[in-house]
């Protein structure tokens, strides 16, 4: 099915140019795993990175006999998601099944919502990089359960040339809900940018709803990505190609600046646009063709005959909807008043993912200058050179801000307090218990660094014979002996004082 | 006591043996089990027998008993399941090559409550494939004979069910009821079936054929047994969506209530006439008039739209079967076939798998379920049959303002012989023309026997009940059982020839 790229050939318009003589249309698909305890339809538990084919039932096998039952809590999740997007919620609905032939799929149906969504008729309004407001119209947000996993062993680790494949269905079944947008128009060379910021503002919603962890790098969050252009604004829409399973942000907005340069190619080349599925190459930045996407696939929907209809109360939706948390969107605006930030300042704190962490830092004590500063400068930088997302550092927030505490009480230097974190996170304990144990703490004893002083003073009579005479910069000498002497965990304001003191007494 | 005495015993008469001490569950088990050895080889009642593990609860029970432990009223009373139940730890094959050897991890819901209740599970009976059939004749395993006459089929698709209680098999069996497979085939051998509520009896760990349709219920020789029983197995399960959280009860109290004066008994008009043999309609009127000597008030109700419940009903048990039969590919579980030439892909796999496993009825209807629920004929086939249910589902709640229950025949003929219809499907369609409308409404239905029809063979006599009111099937059940019984002098399988023992 996968065939060798075809983007290669000349006819990739420039992206400039693209947009120019084209109108692009998106429409944008995202799967969001919910983050419940079990599965949609049965007891199983979820787990990430269990071993193959322990998180199942024989629900979620599909054996003989089994019946689902659906998740109530993943029912509220997606009503909150539907809330969250200004959906309505339906009085009534139902699932239907899908009908297909796959391994991965344990009963050859997938239970999916289909004609009666549980959510739909919403909006999201995302803020792109330079303060613009953008609203994506919502289609719909309808559950369905995942699938399993293939693996295909032998040969390019691709189903061909496969020697055998192994299915996990330890995914099987976990909750998931789709929300399609309507056509998305007017993005026009934006367009690419508006897919990321949408995507992007969807993560961060699930995540302060508290649905799911969202996490990108995990399949949590999985974007399919239309794209058809058309002359002009007042055109009817192009036919479309739908770019499957782009799974970042950056592969987001590159997947559809490619798909609209690479379908003008075709186009401006007298060619037309074939209807298909397109995988996306993150390795060379281009999309190539998958299966054709006819519209004569027949997934035979019919209702689900082993589920009763859904119909959630208008009490209990209201009840939601009094119950969901600041929206990410608002919560942004308010922590940049408090915190005092400039747009750019805030842009950078959001895109670097440090919102969250610099709240619970101001939370657990900390300024928000100072929490700013240790997470964009300090932590960003040890995150960069380790490759991990900031979230991810074996450091709490609370940390950080006990850590800026003892710089505060004058305990630790900036340059102890590095050497600080870097305990931390080389998992030695809090900052006061690395402080501890590698003896960081500045030396304030007077005693201790009379002593210092007072060696250093015998050690360099010419030094002291100077500043006698006037030349007080030459303290600094004396300073860095002493500093040297206590391996720099003296406070060096303190030294110069006792240095003055001797010297002139 | 002699084997022959405790076979022949009821349910509730064993129970209360056992509770007296004057016979033990191992007794009785192993009574069971002699006779399905010397019966057995000639009915083929059993797919599988489960000697072991049924006499090692036999005697659980019986060591529970000693002790003094207070015991569920059928504890102890042997029971045989239909094999399209999953049972742990027992082969489960729904009659099907695809599943041959196959062992659930797990148990049916209907069956953890026999466990719990302490019946000695005595093995699996025999079916249509995937309880498709009407027969038995389509088991893959081979039919089930009818104990009345061994050339003649035992109904289907719960054949082996009701023969092994029929043959004295079994005190009591586990059937299923999709279009009638409890009722059609108690009528033909002389026996009780109920088809409860549609979600009183819990359909997690049933193969579903049709899920909209399927229900478990009783098989047995008396009234009182299949009250028994029902309440055994009708409680709620959350895990089964359908499953009632309010399941009928008051059965046993309403089989032994003996009294139907002031009630309203109606004759669905649609559910008689033509195509029905003319000893089963006499069988059917003189029961009829024994019930209205017995107080009942007795009218007559039309039910037009039953006219198109075998057609809506091919549409729809297709549909549903063709999906529920999905998942049996190779992949997982059961039967596993390479093609012979060409790649072996899971597609191809796929494909050799049911082509082999699957037999000639399995296929023909995912074949119309398939093309039913297609683009472009979904709303002419399925969308249509799921109105004329609605229709059906009118006409109960009619009939049901003029009666508080409906009767019939249970099944246009008796026994018919193997071969008979098996290579004509309609003509063997129709052999559920009665049972089908409780199916497409959900009511509850039994059939008990009202007597022989001029061919010397058993006629079953249908019941039928609105929704949540099973209690009705057995008052109504239990009065014509014992009027019944009394004319007789005695119950109606004395009247079954002796089976040949195996020497």
């Amino acid at each position: 099915m996968s065939q060798p790229h075809d983007v290669t050939s000349p006819s990739v318009q420039d992206y400039e140019d693209a947009v120019r003589r084209y109108d692009p249309v998106l429409g944008i698909e995202v799967h969001v795993e919910l983050g419940t305890a079990s599965k949609m339809f049965d007891g199983a538990p979820q787990t990430f990175g269990a071993e193959p084919n322990t998180a199942v039932t024989p629900v979620s096998l599909g054996l003989p006999g089994a019946l689902p039952v659906v998740n109530a809590a993943a029912v509220e999740y997606a009503i909150r998601i539907g809330l969250a997007l200004n959906c309505e919620i339906a009085e009534t609905c139902r699932f239907a099944r899908k009908n297909y032939f796959y391994p991965d799929v344990p009963k050859n149906f997938q239970t999916s919502q289909y004609d009666e969504p549980i959510a739909f008729d919403g909006h999201l309004d995302v803020e792109l990089e330079d303060g613009e407001i953008f609203r994506v119209e919502i289609e719909r947000a309808h559950m369905e359960e995942d699938a399993g996993k293939n693996t295909h062993v032998g040969g390019s680790g691709r189903i061909h040339g496969a020697e055998y494949s192994l299915v996990d269905y330890n995914r099987a079944g976990i909750p998931l809900v789709e929300i399609v947008t309507k056509p998305i128009v007017g993005a026009r060379e934006r367009a690419p940018e508006v897919a990321r910021a949408y995507v992007s503002a969807l993560r961060d919603i699930f995540r302060s709803l508290g649905v799911s962890e969202a996490r990108m790098e995990r399949g949590n969050v999985r974007a399919d990505v239309n794209v058809s252009l058309r002359d002009s604004a007042d055109a009817a829409f192009g036919t479309r190609t739908e770019t499957k399973n782009v799974n970042s942000f950056r592969s987001i907005e590159r997947a559809v600046r490619h798909e609209i340069s690479r379908q003008a190619g075709v186009l401006d080349a007298g060619g037309s646009i074939t209807q298909e599925t397109r995988h996306w190459h993150e390795d060379t930045g281009v999309t190539s063709p998958g299966r054709v996407k006819s519209d004569a696939e027949d997934y035979r929907y019919f209702p689900e005959p082993d589920l009763v209809p859904l119909a959630p109360s208008r009490e209990w939706v209201e009840q939601i909807r009094a119950g969901l948390p600041e929206l990410p969107s608002v919560r942004r605006r308010r922590l940049q008043a408090e915190w005092e930030l400039s747009d750019a300042e805030m842009r950078d704190l959001v895109n670097a993912g440090a919102t969250e962490l610099v709240e619970a830092t101001v939370a657990a004590g900390a300024t928000p200058a100072a929490a700013r500063k240790w997470w964009m400068g300090e932590l960003a930088r040890t995150a960069k050179s380790d490759g991990v997302a900031l979230e991810d550092l074996p450091v709490r927030p609370e940390h950080i801000a006990e850590l800026q505490s003892l710089v505060d009480d004058g305990r630790l230097n900036d340059k102890l307090a590095r050497q600080a974190l870097a305990g931390v996170l080389a998992g030695e304990g809090s900052p006061e218990e690395v402080v501890t144990a590698r003896g960081l703490e500045i030396v304030s004893d007077d005693g201790a660094l009379e002593a210092a002083v007072d060696e250093a003073i015998a050690a360099n009579p010419d030094v002291v014979e100077k500043i006698r005479g006037g030349k007080v910069q030459a303290a600094g000498a004396l300073v860095g002996a002493v500093m040297k002497a206590t391996r720099g965990q003296a406070d060096a304001g303190k030294v110069r004082e006792i240095i003055f003191s001797r010297v002139e007494g | 006591m002699a084997e022959t005495s405790l076979t022949h015993r009821s349910a509730a008469d064993l129970a209360d043996l056992l509770r007296r001490g004057e016979t033990s569950s191992v007794e009785v088990t192993q009574a069971h089990l002699d006779r399905t050895a010397e019966v057995d080889p000639a009915v083929h009642a059993y797919l599988h027998v489960n000697a072991e593990e049924a006499l090692a609860t036999a005697a659980d029970v019986d060591a529970r008993r000693a002790a003094g432990e207070d015991l569920h009223e059928l504890a102890g009373v042997p029971i045989a399941v239909k094999d399209v139940v999953v049972t742990k730890g027992q082969v489960t094959t729904a009659g099907s090559k695809i599943l041959e050897g196959w062992i659930p991890p797990y148990d049916a819901t209907l069956v953890r409550h026999l466990r719990a209740s302490g019946m000695p599970i005595l093995g699996k009976t025999n079916l249509d494939e995937f309880a498709m059939g009407s027969s038995t004749e389509h088991s893959a395993y081979g039919p089930t004979r009818n104990p009345w006459d061994l050339e003649r089929i035992p109904g289907g698709s719960g054949g082996g069910s009701a023969a092994a209680v029929a043959a004295h098999l079994a005190p009591l069996a586990i059937g299923t009821d999709t279009g009638g497979s409890i009722r059609q085939p108690a009528a033909v051998t002389g026996t009780v079936g109920v088809k409860p509520t549609y979600g009183g009896v819990s359909r997690y760990g049933l193969i579903a054929l049709a899920s909209s349709l399927d229900q478990a219920g009783p098989v047995s020789r008396t009234v009182l047994d299949s009250a028994l029983l029902h309440e055994v197995i009708g409680v709620h399960d959350p895990l089964d969506s359908t499953s009632l959280t309010d399941p009928a009860g008051g059965l046993v109290d309403a089989a032994r209530a003996g009294d139907l004066a002031g009630m309203r008994i109606g004759v669905v008009r649609e559910l008689g006439g033509e195509g029905y043999q003319p000893g089963v309609r006499a069988s059917f009127d003189h029961a009829v008039d024994l019930l209205r000597g017995a107080g009942a008030d007795v009218v007559e109700v039309s039910c037009p739209s039953f006219d198109y419940a075998l057609a809506a009903y091919y549409l729809i048990l297709p549909a549903e079967a063709s999906s529920n039969l999905a998942k049996f590919d190779g992949m997982r579980f059961g039967l596993r076939v390479e093609p012979e030439e060409g790649p072996v892909t899971a597609e191809t796999v796929m494909a050799a798998t049911r082509g082999a496993g699957f037999g000639d009825e399995v296929k023909r209807r995912i074949i119309l379920g398939t093309h039913a629920l297609s683009a472009g004929y979904y709303d002419a086939y399925y969308g249509s049959a799921q109105k004329v249910r609605t229709l059906i589902q009118r006409d109960f709640a009619a009939a049901f303002e003029l009666a508080d229950v409906l009767v019939s025949p249970t099944a246009p003929t008796t026994a018919f012989r193997f071969g008979e219809k098996v290579d004509d499907p309609l003509a063997m369609y129709l052999n559920d023309v009665a049972t089908i409308p409780a199916n497409l409404a959900g009511v509850p239905g039994l059939s008990l026997p009202s007597g022989l029809s001029d061919d010397g063979l058993p006629v079953g006599f249908q019941v039928l009940a609105p929704a949540r009111e099973d209690a009705r099937l057995y008052r109504v059940g239990g009065v014509l059982e014992r009027l019944l019984t009394d004319e007789r002098g005695g119950p109606i399988l004395d009247r079954a020839p002796d089976l040949e023992v195996k020497a």
